[in-house]
């Protein structure tokens, strides 16, 4: 065990899998000798070469084009588009192509050795176009699974797990926390499975869910919470899609109450999704109506970043109303 | 300096670049009469080869024609053919390799069936049976076949050109003695994912052949509303690219050019782009009428440049075939492509099973659920889902 911020542990985690799997490559724009803007491929171009690691033009459908291309001919291919915000450009590779490669060819072809690494999220004072959480726009495509790590040690053994998954991953990185979580991670390659969800805290009154950055604005609801004698349940989703109904809905039945947050905005986010799944799963078990605190309907604002933000206190307050109902 | 690239002289006068500042010349071997031009040089080809071009050619007329005929019936959804740009096509496909990767668009399946695909699968994807390698996934023309190195088609318009980038330096990667060609339209040429694609390929050192059948329509705009360039051909020195036009309509001139582009690319691991200039004698697609915006008397004049007879004509000049034998292939695969027709039309529909397969490597919980409760409901009501009722 050694301890490390997130970026180290992506890096160690590209590293190792770069090292064991030949075929592997890592692209993107900056990604090469100078390690990305924030650093998370450093030195693997002096450790690997320049045909294994780096730089692209600056082109993100371009970036996710070749890819496509390299994966559906037997390649590793992790690719990073530089900012989340930036990769709509790349949407129609990622959607129309990505996606359904093996559907479409009838398996003939695939794309299942492809990661694309993002950074996503604010918190950062990025205003809107490095602060976006556009992961509802995947979750809603077949053929893509999305991840979304919240610390050092999830990073690692998930983008490991999503490198040498057989499918298409987006892999996004709250980059709030890239250099502000720093924690314990196992030595050598392990992998988290992909599409399970892992219950943080034990609770009894109440679940909360969510992912990524959010997942210490819940803790921090939940200990403020916990000052009011109240009980939660803490589950980080960990992969959006496919998601962990199961894990969930065990939840929800055992505190009858469910209590969603996310960064993207409330409607049309991801949040919606499984809020009409679980009352679908757990009707007779909910003692309150599904709460979801998410970010407004507005473009993710520079200067009123806080009031944004779905914040532990905002989080407090939907917890203490869930319980009152 | 950070632009050394250059080593432009300088002048101190304005004075602008315009589209023909760029002279592109057009490669001309074989003329209209089946001979070759006096100075012009022939590609390598034999006896054998020429007679597998030509045969390639007659068979995708035949298909053209009789799935043309298939589809107006309405036992077929769809369908485009490649008449007029068969040279174009089995040209370029005859200087490859067999491991070389092809990506297509869409119009070339003349490429997949000089590689060998057969009359039945040809008719198991356009009717979507259950031996379709497709699964039933696409619209009928959309082949693909791992076994050929023939990436399956997408609808999309010039995903294919970017992930042709990649695909060659995965060959590269890989050291395989091979390269990847990329075909798509002047139409194509519009989109982002050309340019994306051909500067990428140039920066990375893809060994790719980047082949633009530049056939005058793309559905009904005509290529003054689609560029006002000097072709395609121009972008490719702008790309620090090797570049060629050839007449896409001589079958020659256009293995000629590809042959030495092969070889170039991959000594070079570099990418090549072609432009061959040709006409899409047929419609866009069964869904369009080309007489809505062209003129009969335009096609009439292309008919004269057509590059199936020309070759044959060349052929027959070399002694490797006579007219009868011609007549006879044309019967031939007319009865064969009716008959494994009627056979494919026949085959059962793949099973309801299929629907949740390769959305994943392995099917999700969520998908297992779906295709459940689908199944209760269509048993409940049977005769409103009569392709896969009897079969669950």
């Amino acid at each position: 065990m050694a301890e490390m911020n997130m970026l180290q542990a992506i890096n160690e985690a590209l590293s190792s899998e770069m090292e064991a799997d030949k075929k592997m490559m890592v692209f993107g724009e900056d990604v090469g000798h100078f390690g990305g803007v924030f650093r998370a491929t450093s030195g693997l171009q002096e450790k690997f070469g320049r045909d294994r690691c780096f730089n692209t033009p600056l082109t993100e459908q371009g970036i996710a084009g070749f890819a496509n291309g390299l994966a559906s001919n037997g390649m590793t291919a992790v690719a990073e588009i530089q900012f989340a915000d930036y990769i709509f450009p790349a949407i129609d590779q990622i959607v129309n192509e990505s996606a359904k490669f093996r559907y479409r060819s009838g398996n003939e072809f695939d794309v299942g050795g492809l990661t694309f690494r993002t950074p996503y999220g604010g918190g950062i004072a990025g205003g809107h176009y490095h602060s976006q959480s556009p992961e509802a726009y995947f979750t809603q495509t077949p053929g893509l699974k999305v991840v979304i790590p919240r610390n050092p040690e999830q990073a690692k053994g998930l983008l490991i797990a999503s490198i040498r998954d057989k499918n298409p991953v987006i892999f996004f990185e709250p980059k709030r926390l890239y250099r502000a979580s720093v924690g314990e991670v196992r030595d050598g390659d392990f992998v988290i499975e992909l599409g399970k969800a892992e219950v943080v805290r034990q609770g009894t009154d109440i679940t909360l869910l969510g992912w990524g950055a959010q997942m210490e604005i819940l803790e921090s609801a939940a200990d403020m919470a916990a000052k009011k004698g109240i009980s939660c349940e803490v589950i980080d989703l960990r992969t959006l899609s496919p998601w962990d109904v199961d894990t969930v809905a065990a939840s929800v039945k055992k505190t009858g109450r469910l209590l969603i947050n996310h960064e993207a905005p409330l409607t049309g986010g991801f949040a919606g999704e499984i809020a009409a799944t679980i009352q679908e799963e757990c009707f007779l078990y909910l003692e309150s109506p599904i709460a979801r605190v998410c970010g407004l309907d507005t473009p993710y604002p520079l200067i009123h970043e806080k009031e944004y933000m779905p914040d532990a206190l905002k989080t407090f307050e939907a917890i203490k109303a869930s319980v009152k109902f | 300096m950070s632009n050394a690239k250059t080593n432009a002289e300088t002048v101190h006068r304005v004075s602008f670049l315009d589209k023909n500042s760029i002279a592109i010349p057009i490669l001309k071997v074989l003329q209209a009469d089946g001979t070759t031009y006096e100075s012009a040089v022939l590609p390598v080809i034999d006896e054998a080869l020429a007679k597998k071009i030509h045969d390639t050619c007659v068979f995708t007329r035949v298909l053209d024609e009789r799935m043309l005929g298939a589809q107006r019936q309405g036992r077929i959804s769809f369908y485009m053919t490649c008449t007029g740009e068969e040279a174009s096509i089995v040209g370029s496909t005859a200087a490859l390799d067999d491991g070389d990767v092809i990506l297509a668009q869409y119009r070339e399946h003349a490429a997949i069936r000089y590689r060998g695909f057969t009359t039945e699968q040809f008719m198991n994807q356009m009717f979507s049976n259950e031996k379709d390698l497709g699964k039933g996934r696409q619209m009928p023309i959309h082949y693909g076949s791992q076994a050929l190195n023939y990436q399956t088609i997408s609808s999309p318009l010039a995903t294919q050109i970017p992930q042709a980038t990649g695909v060659a330096y995965s060959l590269k990667m890989q050291k395989k003695r091979n390269i990847a060609i990329c075909y798509f339209g002047e139409g194509a040429a519009s989109e982002g994912d050309f340019h994306a694609g051909l500067n990428m390929a140039a920066v990375l050192n893809s060994p790719v052949i980047f082949f633009c059948r530049n056939n005058g329509y793309a559905i009904s705009t005509p290529t003054e509303e689609q560029f006002s360039g000097n072709g395609i051909a121009s972008r490719g020195p702008g790309y620090g690219m090797h570049t060629i036009r050839v007449d896409g309509n001589d079958m020659l001139a256009v293995l000629a050019a590809t042959q030495q582009a092969r070889a170039y690319a991959l000594d070079n691991n570099k990418p090549v782009l072609i432009e061959a200039m040709t006409y899409r004698l047929g419609a866009h697609s069964s869904s369009d009428d080309p007489s809505g915006y062209r003129s009969k008397d335009e096609e009439a004049k292309w008919q004269q440049h057509d590059p199936v007879k020309r070759f044959k004509l060349w052929m027959i000049n070399k002694g490797w075939l006579n007219e009868k034998e011609d007549a006879e292939l044309y019967v031939k695969y007319r009865e064969e492509v009716l008959a494994e027709l009627k056979v494919a039309e026949k085959i059962p529909l793949p099973h309801l099973d299929e629907l949740i397969q390769d959305v994943y490597d392995k099917p999700t919980p969520i998908l297992e659920k779906q295709l459940a409760d689908l199944k209760t409901h269509i048993k409940k009501y049977p005769e409103a889902y009569p392709k896969s009722a009897g079969r669950i």
